[in-house]
């Protein structure tokens, strides 16, 4: 085994930290976001007593689940164009990766709000309180608290996912390291740097789902 | 204390010709009922009797196939699907009390007490917080103004949703068995605050199987079986000297369970 080339180490740490803090991050904050709103729209429309409305959400969720992520991405960026309709990398990204979160965010988020007791429903409506009030002051305050670990596991593998970006020329944390590997040819040193830096992203991000949880745990009895 | 006449004064509610089934099991079948202002109905029954049901549809929570609700001067006719608007005029005018509290576990003690007020009824916050402050003092619950509900007793549980519903300024109230889920040690004083509330002259209808309860502070009960009234009067007559056999066997069954 060659020794390793720590100077290329140290110095190819600038350019792949920069692609995180340029690409990766701001990727999969706002990829999550987006994804979230459309996530709580398809869970209220799957939840829906209007037929067509709860229909069009499951096979939203579907398409999503079925299909791989690389491909949904390819539709938006490589398909689409040929309907005339040209995205720029970054939005294209932005909108592959926040139709997919959304997809399956829509689940846990369903599963939550259904996960809240049909006497806090009832309570909300005999004090007087509307549907979307009952939903949005009693109903998904409660949900949210349940739904933080799997969320929390989806934007984990969100973060990981954006790495695909790099293959519609997102530069991202791995496109950084790609480029540096193919001009030093030093692939495993900087694949493996690529990867610790997305290690130490994700640890980050548990320990703010822990902080989060505890945050709303404060009303649960221990 | 001694229930007065209970025919005397207006009806508070009213309830005419209610009917209820769940796909083809009827729960209610003609429920008529009268409560005075100011007085107190026990609805007494054994399980499955439809007694809870019938609550249920004074206020909406269930959707009665057919018949009417008044509440003071609002009426609803349930022969048509009614609007958003109708229910919400009936729980403008009565507050329930659940068997399991009910209360909301992300909000505080006074939380709870004001959200209804300060958010659907939109009353000052100063005037709804003060007036929470001193329901809390006479429950001796001031000073869990700001724990959860997790945090309290299940009796402390139910006194805090009897205090949700009384800052609503309802006219009626309703009590779905509310102490059939607590301790027996615990059930007391629940039942001295419902009392000490028939005293001041709330009107109330309580789905109960406390008949020492119904005895002492209903001024009328009735007993529901097979979702009919099947003997409605004071406590001393449904209770003490039962007409029915089927109201005999339930008040023995209660009184004597071995």
């Amino acid at each position: 085994m060659p020794p390793v080339d720590w100077d290329l180490a140290l110095r190819s740490l600038g350019p792949i930290a920069l692609g995180a803090v340029r690409g990766t991050v701001p990727l999969a904050v706002v990829s999550f976001a987006g994804g979230m709103l459309l996530a709580v729209g398809v869970a209220l429309a799957r939840l829906s007593r209007h037929r067509v409305l709860s229909g069009a959400g499951r096979a939203y969720v579907s398409v999503i689940r079925g299909t791989p992520l690389l491909v949904q991405l390819f539709v938006v960026f490589y398909g689409l164009p040929s309907l005339g309709l040209v995205i720029d990398p970054w939005p294209s990204a932005i909108i592959a990766f926040s139709l997919n979160v959304g997809g399956y965010g829509a689940e846990i988020v369903r599963a939550a709000i259904l996960s809240v007791p049909k006497g806090q429903w009832e309570a909300a409506h005999v004090i007087g309180m509307s549907h979307r009030q009952s939903l949005t002051r009693i109903v998904l305050p409660q949900a949210a608290r349940v739904s933080v670990p799997p969320l929390s596991n989806t934007f984990i593998a969100l973060v990981k996912d954006t790495s695909l970006a790099s293959l519609i020329l997102v530069t991202e944390l791995f496109r950084r390291a790609q480029q540096v590997a193919a001009f030093s040819q030093q692939f495993m040193l900087l694949y493996l740097e690529a990867a610790l830096v997305y290690w130490v992203i994700c640890l980050v991000l548990s320990a703010g789902q822990g902080r989060l949880e505890k945050r709303l745990d404060r009303y649960v009895a221990h | 204390m001694s229930p007065t006449d209970p025919t005397s004064g207006p009806p508070l509610l009213t309830v005419r010709g209610l009917t209820k089934s769940f796909g083809p099991r009827q729960v209610l079948g003609s429920v008529d009922l009268d409560v005075v202002g100011g007085q107190v109905l026990a609805v007494v029954g054994s399980s499955g009797s439809g007694k809870t049901t019938l609550l249920r549809c004074l206020n909406g929570l269930e959707i009665p196939d057919a018949g009417t609700v008044q509440i003071a001067e609002v009426a609803v006719d349930f022969a048509r699907r009614p609007s958003r608007t109708a229910l919400g005029r009936l729980r403008d005018r009565s507050a329930m009390v659940f068997q399991h509290h009910n209360l909301f576990p992300h909000r505080t003690v006074l939380q709870n007490i004001t959200e209804g007020p300060l958010v659907v009824q939109r009353r000052p916050r100063a005037q709804v917080e003060a007036e929470a402050l001193a329901l809390l003092r006479r429950v001796g619950l001031a000073e869990r103004r700001d724990a959860y509900p997790s945090q309290l007793s299940g009796g402390e549980q139910q006194r805090v949703g009897i205090l949700r519903a009384l800052a609503l300024h309802p006219r009626l109230l309703l009590f779905d068995e509310p102490t059939s889920a607590l301790d027996p040690e615990l059930v007391g004083d629940v039942l001295t605050l419902m009392r000490d509330l028939a005293v001041e002259g709330w009107t109330m209808v309580v789905v109960t199987h406390e008949l020492q309860f119904a005895r002492d502070v209903a001024h009328q009960v009735a007993f529901v079986d097979q979702g009919r009234v099947a003997e409605l009067g004071p406590p001393s007559q449904v209770l003490g000297d039962p007409r029915h056999e089927r109201t005999r066997q339930f008040v023995r069954r209660l009184l004597h369970p071995l």
